[in-house]
């Protein structure tokens, strides 16, 4: 049935893709420095456009069955039988659309702000775009490798071209960093490929019978790359940096799509090729996660600049997810799927916001703020929202993903659940006690009397974020109904032993 | 005796001499100081020469003529064909660089010497037996001396021409050592005949792994693989850059086909002899040219350590077909090298042309700091050498990416997983110097009272089409792929 609905309609997977690379082409090709208006205007036509073709994928899903859907399958280089293959389940709509989402955000987040070289930076995230979709649809492993791999070229130019005073050590750090794990997942997959006879088509190493140790060694290796694009603790000292220097669209698609494609990848790559490995080591993960969540909830409540306690706190949000990933129940890997997608929107919001403040004073410092209810009250309102669902306030999403992972974790273990639900002070701690003191008291300086509050762009930027935020909180069945299907087929497929 | 079609096989060859002298001739009456009929009239060779290489292709024609000194096969037209394209390549992106340092004011030399190293390179291509691929060695080595020194009053140029030529006369002494060991081992110059004598076990044990040793060391520094890469950086930095993409572009083409010829065709008997040389070789190469390379400020040195690195790619998938003893297997890892060779020469010229095209009259752009603010300046280059350096890093979808993937998949094949692994961790390093190079273009601003020049029309034509072939033949790679392992299986018999 999948199939004959896939067949007489249009090839959405590769519109979804390729709609914001060609116009990101396009306005490469029509920007001028001296005049960008035009080039602004047909990026926001083109990422609109990228998301309107998005929206079949979710109209034309078929909730009921966790097989591939969409499926696009030909031949791409024979010699070493590498097909483009493309397919969504209930658990990738979700991130293709919350791609496609945010793109529309990020161009219109950078209308004013970025001055320079303006058809470069939208192109960027144009393409950026394309790619992260790519990601994830492709179903074949090397397609899937160079859609990752192709994410970086992008943004070491956005956070290394427009990014700020130390932002050339930080696009380095960033890359480096991506490129250590990822080069070694390359020689994981070119050995699956080997063991399966010449074959990257993900189905296929997923039911690749595979004797212990090489799946500690497989684990290992796409674990170095995918672990330091989520970022797990210890291997995630290059976000701060990268998100403190990038510029507000950098920090916003890094936080709500970037670090997804590592989880992403653990959901399709890591727990089902390597299920002994992942169940033998889930004791290690595990602990990794709970010192994201508590120890980095502890680093951010001391951060002083704004983005970097945000970008702490996306370390400490990903913990949550990787905990749920290896608590091996429903519970556990739904709550961590949600908790991706509501990280998507919040720290897009939250990052939004700072960028918002920072272009009125140029400073991410706490201090240098103090009182803004007093002159931005409509953006205050904004903030305090998007602040308490940082720290998981019932009816936000945060809520909703943080709790079902909790859920799970007590299902598994007591006390991993009583560890992770600290993370509830915590992110209370750091996100509630910046709000107090950039938003509250009296106007701190005369550099804050001055400031403006938001434009009705700016409106409406946090008011569909907002949107987001509270549409999760409040009706996370809307999106877990998809994903029950696939999440229970992976749940079912990983619980089965290789050996 | 000689029938017309021994001399047939060879077109190519004969009507490149003939045009050489010809252009040689019509040289002394070209008094411009461009040198412009000799230009075109060595664009029209390199024409003419193509086409006769694509007709002799694509009508199937191949054996061995001359007593077998001579073979003509399908790796050989393909190799001819891009040697010639990449000299003519790097003639249009270097002529007006070498017309503003007076290289070409006193004479058509350049164009000359050029077509006689390109005459070089096709006879080492087409090597049926030792002594051809000595004489083409020598003549393409010979030819590139005199176009080293071509600035005869530049200290640096000089200087590298003459370590060029100490360096060069003591590798190609060791290759003909090498070679005369062989011959006495097995008492046979052609190289099927070698073959088949160690096949048949008649060859002397110990005389051929001595020659062996030889002969491989002689090819490293054609290769310039480490440990035989001392030359490089100074020839590389020290010779106008013309020169430069001359020594660096074509020959590794011509190089690495004599490498196929004598190890894979001649000595594949004995690959086990000379399969941890290469080993070694590759190591090296990959751990020195990538971590020295870090070090540089200049950037034709750079690129030069760059070479090294990247050579050590070439012998991973070389050494790889021998490890796993299949037929199939070796192809695609024999394959594999070509594919990346191919690659690497196409990056290659970019970079170095980018480095021809924004030098302009006194100023050189060979510091890496040169590139400073390009994006500012001219967002086209900028965006050739963006492509170019992600190229070489082997990010995807870049071509560089599939010359690494195809090694690496020979590699892993053949059972070396900790070789891959020590590889990808060498490009990592590699990584480093070449993102270095993007931020300059992209990340700083330009600097005030340096203005770089950035070509005519036409260079800057052909340096798009250069740049969209990088990343066109990253998205479409499979053609070119399948064609690399189709001519290996048509020509070496292994």
């Amino acid at each position: 049935m999948t199939s004959e609905m896939a067949s007489s309609s249009l090839p959405w997977l590769t519109l979804s893709i390729f709609v914001p690379v060609i116009f990101g082409l396009l306005v490469l090709l029509i920007g001028r420095d001296d005049h960008p208006g035009p080039a602004r205007v047909l990026s926001l036509i083109g990422s609109i456009a990228g998301f309107l073709v998005t929206l079949p994928l979710y109209t034309g899903f078929n909730p009921h069955t966790a097989d591939m859907q969409f499926v696009e399958n030909k031949p791409w280089i024979d010699t070493f039988n590498l097909n483009y293959h493309l397919g969504i389940d209930g658990i990738s709509v979700w991130f293709v659309l919350l791609t496609s989402f945010i793109t529309v955000i990020v161009v219109l987040a950078g209308w004013e702000i970025i001055k320079s070289r303006v058809a470069q930076y939208m192109a960027a995230f144009l393409i950026l775009s394309g790619l992260m979709i790519g990601v994830f649809c492709a179903l074949d492993g090397m397609l899937f490798y160079i859609f990752f791999e192709a994410t970086l070229i992008p943004m070491y130019i956005i956070i290394g071209a427009w990014g700020g005073p130390n932002r050339v050590y930080a696009a380095l750090k960033f890359f480096l960093y991506t490129l250590l794990g990822s080069l070694l997942t390359l020689i994981a997959y070119i050995y699956l490929w080997h063991e399966s006879n010449g074959s990257f088509d993900v189905a296929t190493w997923q039911h690749l019978k595979l004797n212990y140790s090489q799946q500690i060694f497989i684990f290992i290796a796409l674990l170095a790359a995918f672990a330091v694009k989520i970022p797990m603790w210890p291997i995630h000292t290059w976000l701060p940096d990268a998100h403190v220097e990038a510029p507000t669209g950098g920090s916003i698609v890094l936080a709500a799509v970037m670090l997804k494609l590592g989880c992403y990848a653990f959901l399709r790559f890591l727990l089902p090729i390597a299920p002994d490995a992942s169940h033998s080591l889930a004791g290690l993960m595990i602990l990794l996660s709970l010192i994201a969540i508590i120890y980095i909830g502890l680093v951010a409540i001391v951060q002083d600049d704004m983005k970097k306690l945000v970008a702490y706190s996306s370390v400490a949000h990903m913990g949550y997810v990787t905990l749920g990933f290896f608590l091996f129940n429903v519970t556990g890997m739904e709550g961590a799927i949600i908790q991706m997608l509501s990280h998507g929107f919040v720290s897009g919001a939250m990052f939004m916001c700072i960028g918002v403040m920072y272009d009125r004073l140029h400073t991410r410092r706490i201090d240098a703020y103090g009182g803004i209810i007093n002159r931005m009250p409509k953006f205050v309102t904004f903030f305090v929202l998007f602040s308490m669902a940082n720290a998981g306030l019932p009816g936000t999403s945060g809520f909703v993903g943080e709790f079902t992972v909790i859920l799970g974790a007590v299902q598994f273990n007591f006390w991993v659940g009583l560890l992770a639900a600290t993370a509830l002070i915590w992110g209370a701690g750091y996100s509630l006690w910046m709000l107090k003191r950039v938003a509250y008291g009296p106007v701190a300086n005369e550099n804050v009397s001055g400031m403006k509050d938001i434009n009705g762009r700016e409106y409406l930027i946090l008011g569909l974020l907002a949107i987001m935020v509270l549409f999760l909180g409040i009706f996370p069945s809307f999106f877990t109904d998809l994903m029950h299907p696939s999440v229970n087929a992976l749940m079912q497929h990983v619980a089965v032993s290789k050996l | 005796m000689h029938t017309l079609f021994d001399f047939a096989l060879a077109t190519p060859e004969i009507v490149l001499l003939a045009l050489t002298g010809l252009v040689l001739l019509l040289d002394a009456f070209d008094h411009d100081a461009g040198r412009r009929v000799t230009f075109t009239l060595t664009m029209a060779t390199l024409l003419i020469v193509i086409l006769v290489s694509w007709g002799q292709w694509s009508s199937d024609l191949h054996g061995r003529t001359f007593s077998s000194l001579y073979v003509a096969d399908s790796l050989g037209h393909f190799l001819k064909i891009l040697s010639a394209i990449a000299v003519g390549v790097t003639l249009i992106y270097g002529r007006s660089y070498a017309e503003k340092r007076d290289m070409t004011t006193r004479g058509g030399e350049l164009y000359s010497l050029t077509l006689l190293m390109l005459l070089g390179e096709f006879v080492m291509i087409s090597a049926g037996s030792m002594l051809t691929v000595y004489l083409g060695v020598e003549l393409m080595s010979f030819a590139l001396y005199a176009l080293v020194a071509l600035r005869r009053d530049h200290l640096a140029s000089t200087e590298a021409a003459m370590k060029y030529y100490v360096l060069g006369c003591l590798a190609s002494g060791i290759l003909l050592y090498g070679m005369s060991m062989i011959y006495g081992a097995t008492g046979e110059i052609g190289l099927a005949e070698i073959a088949a004598v160690i096949r048949g076990g008649h060859a002397q044990a110990l005389p051929l792994a001595f020659g062996v040793v030889f002969i491989v060391a002689g090819l490293g520094f054609k290769l310039t693989a480490a440990p035989f890469h001392m030359w490089t950086p100074d020839v590389y930095q020290g010779a106008p850059t013309t020169v430069t993409l001359l020594v660096g572009a074509a020959p590794k083409f011509a190089a690495f086909c004599i490498t196929l010829r004598l190890l894979i065709e001649g000595l594949h008997g004995i690959a086990l002899d000379w399969q941890p040389m290469l080993l070694i070789m590759a190591v090296l190469s990959l751990a020195l040219g990538n971590i020295v390379a870090i070090a540089q400020t200049n950037f034709k040195r750079m690129l030069a350590y760059s070479a090294i690195g990247q050579m050590g790619y070439v012998f991973l998938g070389l050494l790889s077909g021998v490890a796993s003893g299949q037929a199939g297997a070796n192809a695609s890892a024999y394959g594999a090298s070509l594919f990346y060779v191919v690659i690497y020469v196409l990056t290659t010229l970019s970079t170095f042309g980018l480095i021809l095209l924004l030098s302009r009259q006194g100023f050189e752009a060979e510091e890496i700091s040169d590139l400073k603010g390009l994006n500012r300046r001219n967002p086209l280059l900028a965006g050739v050498l963006l492509l170019s350096m992600f190229s070489l890093t082997g990010i995807p979808p870049l071509s560089g990416f599939y010359a690494k993937l195809i090694v690496l998949q020979a590699v892993v094949s053949a059972g070396y997983v900790w070789l891959a692994v020590f590889a990808v961790m060498c490009s990592l390093i590699g990584a480093f110097y070449y993102l270095r190079v993007i931020k300059m273009a992209y990340f700083d601003e330009p600097e005030d009272g340096m203005v770089l020049s950035t070509g005519t029309f036409a260079t800057r034509g052909v340096m798009s089409i250069n740049g969209l072939l990088i990343i066109g033949l990253g998205i479409l790679p499979g053609g070119l792929i399948a064609l690399c392992e189709r001519v290996i299986t048509q020509s070496l018999v292994f």
